[in-house]
């Protein structure tokens, strides 16, 4: 007893003092983290001060950026909050980077070579709008002329040194919608030129100095106005009638307004609806009929006429301020696997000043965006770069006929992630020679030896930590013996697969997704389609992703079946049906493909793959197939069966209807639906009694079939803090997905969502708001089933005579019991994953990302609802800690150590084939993996074990016996001798 | 054991009172609420048609609830319809119950009673097909008790072949909000044996057990304050280790101890023969301790 007492605690304390922090060494060896910005929207070229060649960007992960151009690197950035996207970019005082964002509500200075931010100042908006922001292009840096902010139906002006408000105008009365802003150099009045219920055109003419309004001239068009608008030049725009058939001229010299009207049919005959494109050249203005982007020169008095016509796959750049007064633009269109790169001149479009051809990866899709910088070359003539947006999201730096440097901005909007096994090593391969010779391998230890004596040298350490990255082998593309190393999956917002190596977070494989019936799919999931280890060990294997042509649910559905060691599509079909619901069902074929059911609008399911083998096999189980629908707009949860084969309707045999089994009704007026969660499918219990410290058993309700859902008041779901305690609460319930049973129903008076929470075994644990404790709250809630609780004698189950092997039924009523505890947790949460190994063994780690776009490994035994003030020995000796009203936050329990993921989204974990380790991938803006070990590696020596001391102690303790011996031998022989 | 007891007894206190202090500020009739107390449960109003066990287990909250009649109370009807696999819905019972209206707005309904229709001679037909084909028997409820159907019906649903025993038995438990009616779970009162067996009821009648269910309260997260801690402390000597006899804590000490000894001695006896074999019975002094 005593002793295991003794063996407990030692326990305890081992796994609870020391924790699971890291020594400074150790970090980057596991793992990786890497920084990326999103899909660029904006660019800033900033070449003003030689020296260091910079691009400013602004991107839709709400990012602002400041990127080395030689290399593409991050000098700095900024992620601001998910609901602050940026409006507007530019560079002020030839020092500050202003960003508008938020609507036009928030107007930021960042200076231009650290990235600190100067100030800030918030704008008063009265509603949603476009925003605009024009920022002078003024030379001289000592003369502050105010960036004006157009935003929410008021004109600001603000000094661009201190951000101070000059003066604001309120035109929330006149709904008056300013389209630009005009400040001719060297002129203090300013000319607006906005519309009134895009019906009327009005310039004012403003005092930039004191914000008066000088003079003021409107003018009504009868068509109205579409809202698209292209400024053609300093007082010149072009906008189209809201019927799309009309370019109106609209001039605005001096304040005077002139309309000029040239229907789009004059142009270019048998025209359709145009679209002015955004690229802002001067004097000209690209417009899109057709499918093909025509350019239209507009002249002195208003007068367009087309000079050019492309083909519509052409992306444009801005026009840009060349030599002698010209203006130059860039043009990128795609032919094969090439794309050709060309910048003109405005005035002569037939001027090519720059012609380049690139050769482009297929898998980045067609430009989006180009946006153009000059330089001057060594012989002093005009260079250009070109900063180019893939449909992938990537960025690329064309400079002299080729990619300078890419990032693969795809990977900072990534939508779902899974893993997947590498390749076993072919018997011919031999494991790759990192220990070359014994003599370096003896260096190798002889260094390690010192390290870990604490005798190296600065030199030294860096030496180890070379030989540690090279000698764990971690960057093979094949399957090691600990499952270490795999590969990461990502689907991205742009639809691109990507396969992530654990090891060193290098890109193996990338996909684009593709289809027949649409251009670009966007990616929704991912899914393990075939994952051979019993049979068919001669595939590989293979993940579904599933696709929809247009971001609408009801859109039609692509699925692509992609390879994972090669990264080819095997396959993809369009299956003519939309995509609400994949489920996987927990069958596969002799091929160990997975069967899948995807459900429609409809409302019929589609079973997946398509053979007569899945059919069969799904009819074997069509009794017991059930899946549920949440719909959180209605509040109601829909529990469904499968019921007949759709051969009334359709010919396919593969499509089934179903009915309708249960329904869960919250009533609209106190309940809404925030959050839903299940176990993930695939996770593994290792046992499923829990002793407890009274040598009693509690059997843990393990189904697959539990739902957790959270509901706040309709009030309570906005902000924090937007209701008083007695208006909102927070309802949880576990609902059985067979039955639709509900079996367990908590509500927290006073409480707020957002609610993040997890579900693993038998507990979930969630994170919300407590209104009258002004604090988070984190709770937990385990299920334990009762029907089992007999199983307790050991003659019965010696005997036979237990009911543990009885199949369990979901439509037995369930005799369970719930266990719940509260705690506050001081930070707020993004989200939150829980650890999983291979067996279910080791204990758990909840994964928190935590606001400050850090991970927090927690244990989950803090979370136990067992806790109580004062454990008894037993409960300590169990491991039961001592009941806190808080949970700490232990600053060495942060896994990401000192990085940040920014914009966390999502954290994954799967098991390695080592019990003790898990995988942990985080995603947002950043990503970042590490492996993680809840209990540490008790299965394992570590990486920095020292083979050699163990060798050497060996060989000293043998030669100490054989010398001791010696020595023994020779005295009892004098001694016998006296 | 004992102080283990007090102190969890004191812990309990402490929630219970902490408890007791929320139900008197939210509610205003707080005798209504079962155990003044005890842990806020869920108020369940049990109504059973043929299980006397549960009705006195219950029979004392229900008395109270008789014996405070409210003049807002009104009398609500709905009722339970059924079909037989895909067939439409019918009506198949009653039933009846008391609403309460609080003077804070809030519902509840008391004094549930249910009458069960019993089964046709073509609803018989129909069940006994269901149960050759191992169907689906679905019911469904109104979603609000006081403007039936309200958004939408509750529908639940269970195989025809869990029902059967000597009757046809069945168990409702019927989840609350105000008058609405969120979910209603239904099914055999027991088990329900897989495989399901193809067994027609003794006799067509229904015994039905009704459960009524409203959220359970969240206990407060307890803030351990300077006071209960101080409390806790003023009650002293909080759990000493329980006392172990000086060989239960020491045993692993003493055995290589007393084999040491042992082997001193037995060395010391050699010695006595042998004056300078002082090394060699060092060196046996090490054995037990490598053997360990």
């Amino acid at each position: 007893m005593a002793i295991r007492v003794f063996l407990l605690l030692l326990l305890f304390l081992s796994s609870a003092i020391v924790s699971f922090s890291l020594y400074e060494d150790q970090a980057g060896l596991a793992d990786w983290h890497q920084r990326y910005i999103g899909k660029v929207k904006h660019a800033v070229f900033h070449t003003q001060k030689t020296g260091r060649k910079r691009v400013i960007v602004s991107t839709e992960e709400n990012v602002v950026a400041s990127l080395d151009l030689r290399h593409g690197e991050i000098f700095w950035r900024h992620v601001l909050g998910t609901k602050d996207a940026i409006d507007g970019v530019g560079i002020a005082l030839g020092k500050y980077v202003i960003t508008l964002s938020s609507e036009g509500s928030t107007l930021r200075a960042w200076n231009l070579p650290d990235g600190q931010m100067v100030w800030e100042t918030a704008l008063s908006s009265a509603h949603h709008s476009k925003s605009l922001l024009s920022v002078p292009i003024n030379l001289k840096v000592d003369k502050d002329y105010p960036i004006t902010v157009f935003g929410g139906g008021y004109l600001h002006a603000v000094s661009a040194i201190d951000g101070e408000v000059l003066w604001e105008k309120d035109f929330t009365a006149e709904g008056f919608e300013v389209q630009r802003v005009l400040q001719p150099l060297g002129s203090t009045v300013i000319y607006v030129l906005g519309f009134v219920n895009l019906s009327e055109a009005v310039v004012y003419q403003i005092d930039s100095k004191i914000g008066e309004v000088v003079a003021q001239k409107s003018m009504v068009f009868p068509g109205g106005f579409s809202g698209e608008i292209s400024s053609v030049s300093s007082d010149k725009v072009v906008v189209l009638d809201s019927k799309k058939s009309i370019l109106v001229t609209i001039g605005f010299i001096d304040g005077d307004i002139s309309f000029q009207k040239t229907p789009v049919s004059d142009l270019v005959e048998n025209s359709g609806n145009a679209e002015i494109l955004s690229p802002l050249l001067s004097n000209m203005l690209a417009v899109k009929v057709n499918k093909r982007t025509i350019f239209v020169k507009v002249g002195g008095e208003g007068k367009l006429e087309v000079v050019d016509s492309l083909s519509d796959e052409t992306a444009m750049s801005d026009s840009l301020p060349v030599a002698d007064d010209q203006e130059a633009f860039a043009s990128v269109h795609h032919e094969g696997s090439k794309i050709h790169l060309m910048v003109k001149l405005v005035n002569e479009l037939d001027n090519v000043l720059l012609r380049e051809t690139i050769q482009m990866d297929q898998h980045r899709g067609r430009v989006h965006k180009v946006f153009m910088n000059n330089y001057i070359r060594t012989d002093r003539s005009n260079g250009f770069r070109a900063l180019i947006v893939m449909e992938d999201h990537s960025l690329l730096l064309l400079q002299q006929g080729a990619i300078v440097w890419s990032r693969e901005e795809g990977l900072a909007s990534v939508t779902d992630v899974t893993t997947a096994e590498l390749p076993v090593e072919k018997d011919g391969v031999s494991v790759a020679k990192v220990e070359h010779t014994l003599f370096e391998w003896l260096k190798g230890h002889v260094l390690k030896l010192k390290g870990s004596l604490l005798l190296a040298s600065p030199e030294d350490v860096v030496a180890i930590q070379e030989l540690r990255v090279k000698s764990s082998g971690k960057n093979k593309l094949t399957r090691d013996h600990n499952g270490f190393r795999k590969l990461i999956l990502a689907l991205t917002r742009a639809g691109k697969l990507f396969a992530l190596h654990t090891g060193d977070g290098r890109i193996v494989w990338s996909m684009l997704l593709k289809s027949q019936a649409c251009e670009r799919p966007n990616g929704i999931s991912l899914y393990q389609w075939q994952v051979p280890h019993h049979h068919a060990m001669d595939k590989n294997p293979s993940v579904l992703v599933v696709g929809r042509c247009g971001s609408d649910s009801s859109a039609p559905g692509v699925l692509s079946f992609v390879d994972v060691y090669t990264g080819k599509k095997i396959t993809s079909s369009d299956i003519g049906h939309s995509v609400v619901q994949v489920l996987p069902l927990p069958f596969t074929d002799s091929t160990e493909q997975r069967l899948h059911l995807i459900a429609d609008t409809v409302g019929h399911v589609h079973l997946y793959p398509k053979t007569s083998e899945a059919l069969s096999i799904f009819q074997r189980e069509f009794q017991n197939i059930y899946w549920y629908t949440v719909g959180a707009d209605d509040g109601i949860i829909r529990g469904h069966v499968m019921k007949s084969s759709c051969s009334g309707e359709t010919a396919d045999e593969y499509c089934f209807t179903t009915r309708e089994l249960w329904t869960v009704v919250f009533p609209s007026e106190s309940e809404k639906i925030i959050s839903t969660l299940t176990r993930k499918p695939n996770e593994v219990v290792h046992t499923q009694a829990k002793v407890n410290t009274d040598q009693d058993l509690l059997y843990k309700y393990v189904s697959r079939n539990l739902l957790f859902v959270a509901t706040v008041s309709p009030k309570g779901a906005g902000e924090i803090g937007s209701v008083t305690p007695e208006e909102s609460s927070l309802v949880v319930y576990l609902i059985d997905t067979i039955t639709g049973r509900i079996l367990h129903r908590l509500s927290h008076q006073g409480c707020q969502g957002p609610v993040h929470a997890v579900f693993s075994e038998n507990w979930v644990v969630y994170h919300y708001f407590n209104l009258r404790a002004h604090k988070y709250e984190v709770t937990v809630v385990e299920i334990y089933d009762q029907s089992r609780a007999e199983n307790k004698n050991v003659w019965k189950l010696i005997l036979g005579k237990h009911n543990l092997t009885a199949p369990i039924t979901s439509y037995s009523r369930p005799e369970v019991f719930t266990k719940s505890q509260s705690y506050f947790f001081a930070q707020s949460v993004k989200t939150i994953a829980v650890t999983s190994t291979a067996k279910g063994i080791t204990s758990k780690q909840l994964l928190i990302g935590t606001i400050g776009d850090q991970i927090l490994a927690l244990d989950k035994r803090f979370v136990d609802p067992r806790r109580t003030l004062n454990p008894s020995q037993a409960e300590k000796e169990e491991g039961i800690i001592p009941l806190t009203d808080s949970l700490p936050i232990i600053p060495q329990s942060y896994v990401t150590h000192s990085h940040r993921v920014e914009g966390l989204k999502g954290i994954v974990t799967a098991p390695s084939k080592l019990e003790s380790t898990t995988h942990v991938f985080a995603y947002g803006v950043d990503l970042f993996y590490t492996r993680l070990a809840p209990s540490k590696t008790y299965d394992s020596l570590t990486d920095d074990f020292s083979y050699a001391l163990l060798l050497i102690t060996i060989v000293a303790l043998v030669a100490a016996i054989y010398i001791t011996w010696a020595l023994s031998e020779k005295k009892e022989l004098s001694e016998k001798w006296r | 054991m004992a102080k283990l007891t007090l102190v969890f007894f004191l812990s309990f206190l402490i929630f219970s009172s902490s408890i007791a202090f929320q139900s008197d500020e939210l509610l205003v009739d707080d005798d209504e609420f079962g155990l003044e107390g005890a842990k806020p449960r869920s108020t369940d109003l049990y109504t059973s048609s043929s299980s006397p066990q549960q009705q006195q287990q219950q029979s004392p909250t229900i008395r109270r609830r008789y014996s405070d009649p409210t003049d807002l109370d009104s009398k609500v009807q709905f009722t339970l319809e059924h079909a037989f696999g895909d067939s439409d819905f019918s009506p198949a019972g009653t039933f009846s119950a008391r609403l309460k209206t609080w003077s804070h707005g809030g519902k509840t309904l008391t004094k549930l009673r249910f009458s069960r229709n019993d089964f046709s001679a073509e609803e018989k037909d129909a069940f006994k097909n269901l149960l050759k084909g191992d169907d689906f028997y679905r019911i469904r409820l109104p979603s609000n008790v006081v403007s039936p159907p309200g958004r939408e019906f509750v529908v639940a649903s269970v195989r025809a072949r869990c029902l059967p025993r000597d009757g046809l038995d069945e168990h409702f438990i019927i989840h609350m909000e105000g008058a609405n009616i969120l979910a209603v779970s239904y099914g055999s009162p027991g088990a329900c044996q897989y495989p399901r067996q193809f067994k027609l009821p003794a006799k067509w009648s229904f015994n039905s057990h009704t459960i009524l269910k409203s959220s359970e309260q969240a206990p407060r997260t307890p803030i351990f304050t300077e006071e209960i801690l101080g409390s806790e402390n003023a009650e002293g000597e909080v759990e000493p280790p329980p006392e172990r006899s000086f060989w239960a804590k020491y045993w692993m000490y003493l055995i290589p101890l007393g084999l040491v000894v042992m082997n001193a001695v037995t060395q010391a006896s050699n010695m006595a023969e042998e004056p300078t074999g002082g090394q060699a019975g060092g060196a046996q002094v090490q054995q037990p301790a490598r053997r360990r």
